[in-house]
């Protein structure tokens, strides 16, 4: 994503050089060089003059980060260039403008630079001719059945069909049949009936995953897609093909038959499953996570994220989550209770507990206004702070080694030690002496962190929050139902700093609540604090006191996130 | 406004001539021919075209027509219809169709008869047929199930047939042929 290696000397801001288009008539001046889809600088395409013109040519093989294949031909235009005369000087109109001589063929917006002076037309009768063309053909063979494929709704092929394709059909010939339900990898349905031959998933796979794993074979009616053989297409951003794919020939089997994409609410929010912090749109309805797909943003992780990232959200909806307030008798067994009981016993436990007789384990998959709380929470105990790291093997494209998506938060708050988890074993070893007398863990398990069950008996108050249940949750004094980050609103940092907000998508299961409403009333019982009035006006406290925020409002983050503002030092 | 009040003349106030002309209109129904009809007894003849209850159909070879393409709960203005998608696992008994409702409701009681449903089917799979008198003990019992439902709407003869004739145009290719589509 950032040009810093690659990029020569003289990069700075590139070439400032300019040239003026004129766009059905509207003159533009747009960038000589604009970003390619690697984002290097690359003679300016009609296709990108049209964006900045704001007029749309519909397209099916062109993606701006995928190289220019140039072959469904459906952003097809007419252009017309200044006329020279004999000696090589722009022929001038008799009221001095210059004249314009219309090319007698039409070109590929996508793959055709502009020149100066150029005139762009698309809404000629010629073009849409040529639309309605390019859109028959596409249809000749395709077999109709949007009522049984996944993409109907978001399909490219019936939103350019009901927009510039012919009303009626006139093939009455028999349509060429290939095979369907085509088992294409672990992930993955194609349909080759449905596929247009557009090669975004091939150019995708082999060109930004470097699996070169798919390809064209047959030739004219018969050019089918498929995978080599004997190899599945199986690399760990197979599901993008799907996203990219315009026509309903490749589909998720995840989602495959599960929902209609138009009965989806599509939430902005986050990936959760590593340190990059991929953007990314959940699909729900009526409370149940259908789907994530990938958000665009340029500075992360432009418009893809991995299959495992996409697929893990199973867990949000699980039936068994953490869903009442407990606590432990005197006596033993557990008590459901409410919240303001469970909150005033908390409380009061802690401002009991002797300072220094207090650990707490955060976890970094929580938000950084949670973590801002706790650790104002433990600066007031004068607790002995960690998290709990989650290494992993990092890939060349998104996957970050660091599987938390909060580490950096955790880190800035001051609640985690540099490295994560530098401060376990010293946790674990204040537990063995009986010196710390109250834990408080926040979304994780410690007992596979080395804490035996008999240490976590032992102790006069182990207070848990926690999504779904574990073995500290069972062996929890004071449980308190936490949400997932589906289910709340609030702001990670991932791995380079960048600070990102997430929004709420379904509702929180039964008597559980985001864990920043719990800390606040903590913090407010506790530290003294007083109500922020919601997340954002807890954001921009934290803004306030955390030096690393610096200058940063919830308002301001967007909907892209904004960079911290001191460098984070990078983790060994 | 105060609207005066007139006196009732003698006429009026001799009662008994307005009693003899109401009896009058009482008597000329009284020979004329009757039109109540004694309801559940005698039942009314339902007009083609009539909008009665919404029912699922089965084609002439018992396959459920309808493919769980949810148009219809999305267009449905009283949100009376809930479609469950059949999911991922793949059904080798639906041919080359791949997907069937695994589950398809009608909330009767929120149900107004529109036809909707039937103008968006693009499967002709949902017709509303002649019932308008629908009736339960229990609010639970007014949401039909796909069951009941395909057992109510019966079968349609079907000229397309469709994904029939497409599997028979791939098998025909050669490619390889999906089993034909059963229930």
């Amino acid at each position: 994503m950032s040009t810093s290696t690659a990029a020569p000397p003289k990069a700075g801001p590139p070439s400032v050089e300019s040239l003026t288009v004129k766009v059905d008539g509207r003159a533009i001046v747009v960038p000589k060089l604009s970003p390619d889809w690697q984002g290097k600088p690359a003679p300016t395409t009609m296709i990108q003059a049209c964006e900045a013109a704001g007029v749309t040519v519909p397209h099916y093989c062109y993606h701006p980060k995928l190289p220019v294949a140039g072959n469904c031909r459906m952003c097809l235009v007419e252009f017309g260039t200044p006329a020279l005369g004999p000696d090589r000087k722009p022929i001038l109109n008799p009221d001095g403008t210059l004249k314009i001589a219309k090319s007698p063929r039409p070109a590929i917006a996508c793959a055709t630079p502009v020149s100066p002076n150029m005139e762009i037309y698309t809404t000629t009768p010629g073009v849409k001719q040529m639309r309605e063309g390019v859109l028959e053909f596409l249809l000749i063979n395709h077999p109709l059945d949007c009522p049984i494929c996944d993409q109907a709704g978001e399909c490219k092929l019936q939103e350019y069909s009901v927009e510039y394709g012919q009303a009626a059909s006139r093939f009455a010939e028999q349509k060429v049949h290939k095979p369907k339900q085509v088992d294409l990898g672990p992930r993955l349905i194609l349909d080759d009936e449905r596929c247009i031959l557009c090669s975004r998933c091939i150019r995708f796979t082999r060109d930004i995953v470097g699996d070169d794993a798919l390809g064209f074979v047959n030739r004219g009616s018969y050019n089918t897609l498929t995978h080599y053989p004997g190899r599945p297409f199986d690399n760990n951003y197979t599901l993008n093909t799907a996203d990219i794919c315009p026509v309903g020939a490749l589909t998720s089997k995840d989602f495959r038959f599960q929902m209609r994409v138009w009965f989806l609410r599509e939430t902005p929010s986050l990936c959760t499953s590593c340190g990059t912090g991929c953007n990314l749109l959940i699909g729900s309805r009526e409370d149940r996570i259908y789907r994530y797909v990938p958000r665009e943003n340029e500075a992360v992780n432009g418009c893809w994220m991995c299959d495992a990232g996409r697929l893990n959200y199973g867990w949000v909806g699980r039936r068994d989550r953490l869903t009442e307030c407990r606590m432990r008798h005197p006596k033993g067994g557990w008590q459901v209770t409410n919240w303001p009981a469970l909150l005033a016993a908390v409380t009061e436990k802690l401002a009991q507990a002797a300072p220094g007789s207090v650990a707490l384990i955060a976890s970094a998959r929580q938000t950084n206004e949670e973590l801002y709380l706790l650790s104002r929470l433990a600066t007031r105990l004068g607790a002995l702070t960690d998290a709990v790291p989650r290494p992993g093997q990092a890939d060349h494209l998104l996957v970050c080694a660091d599987r938390n998506p909060n580490s950096t938060g955790a880190r800035v708050m001051g609640l985690a030690a540099t490295p994560l988890g530098a401060n376990l074993p010293r946790i674990l070893e204040g537990l063995r002496s009986g010196k710390v007398k109250t834990l408080v863990v926040f979304g994780e398990d410690v007992t596979a962190l080395g804490v035996e069950p008999a240490l976590l008996a032992r102790l006069d108050a182990v207070i848990v929050s926690d999504i779904l249940p574990s073995p500290t949750t069972e062996l929890a004094h004071y449980l308190l139902p936490g949400c997932a980050h589906a289910e709340k609103r609030g702001t990670f940092t991932n791995v380079k700093g960048r600070v990102q907000k997430f929004m709420k998508a379904v509702e929180p299961r039964g008597d559980a609540r985001p864990e920043w409403e719990t800390l606040t009333e903590l913090a407010r019982g506790l530290c003294g604090l007083g109500n922020f009035g919601g997340i954002e006006g807890l954001f921009n406290q934290m803004a306030l006191d955390i030096p690393a925020f610096e200058g940063l409002t919830w308002s301001k983050l967007g909907d892209g996130g904004a960079n911290l503002v001191l460098p984070i030092p990078p983790q060994p | 406004m105060i609207i005066p009040r007139r006196p009732l003349s003698l006429w009026e106030r001799l009662y008994l001539p307005a009693v003899w002309g109401g009896f009058k209109i009482t008597l000329r129904h009284f020979f004329k021919k009757k039109v109540t009809m004694q309801y559940p007894e005698e039942r009314w003849t339902v007009p083609a075209g009539y909008r009665g209850a919404p029912y699922l159909v089965r084609d002439q070879d018992g396959r459920t027509k309808c493919v769980s393409c949810q148009l219809c709960e999305f267009i449905c203005p009283p949100k009376a219809i809930r479609i469950t998608p059949p999911g991922p696992q793949p059904n080798p008994g639906v041919g080359n169709v791949e997907k069937l409702p695994q589950e398809f409701e009608i909330n009767m009681l929120r149900c107004i008869f529109c036809g909707y449903c039937q103008e968006v089917c693009p499967e002709e799979a949902i017709f509303l047929m002649k019932d308008y008198s629908l009736s339960g003990h229990s609010r639970a019992e007014m949401i039909y199930d796909k069951e009941r439902l395909l057992a109510l709407g019966g079968t349609h003869q079907d000229q397309h047939q469709k994904w029939k004739q497409k599997a028979r145009e791939a098998a025909a290719q050669g490619i390889a042929p999906a089993p034909e589509a059963t229930p």
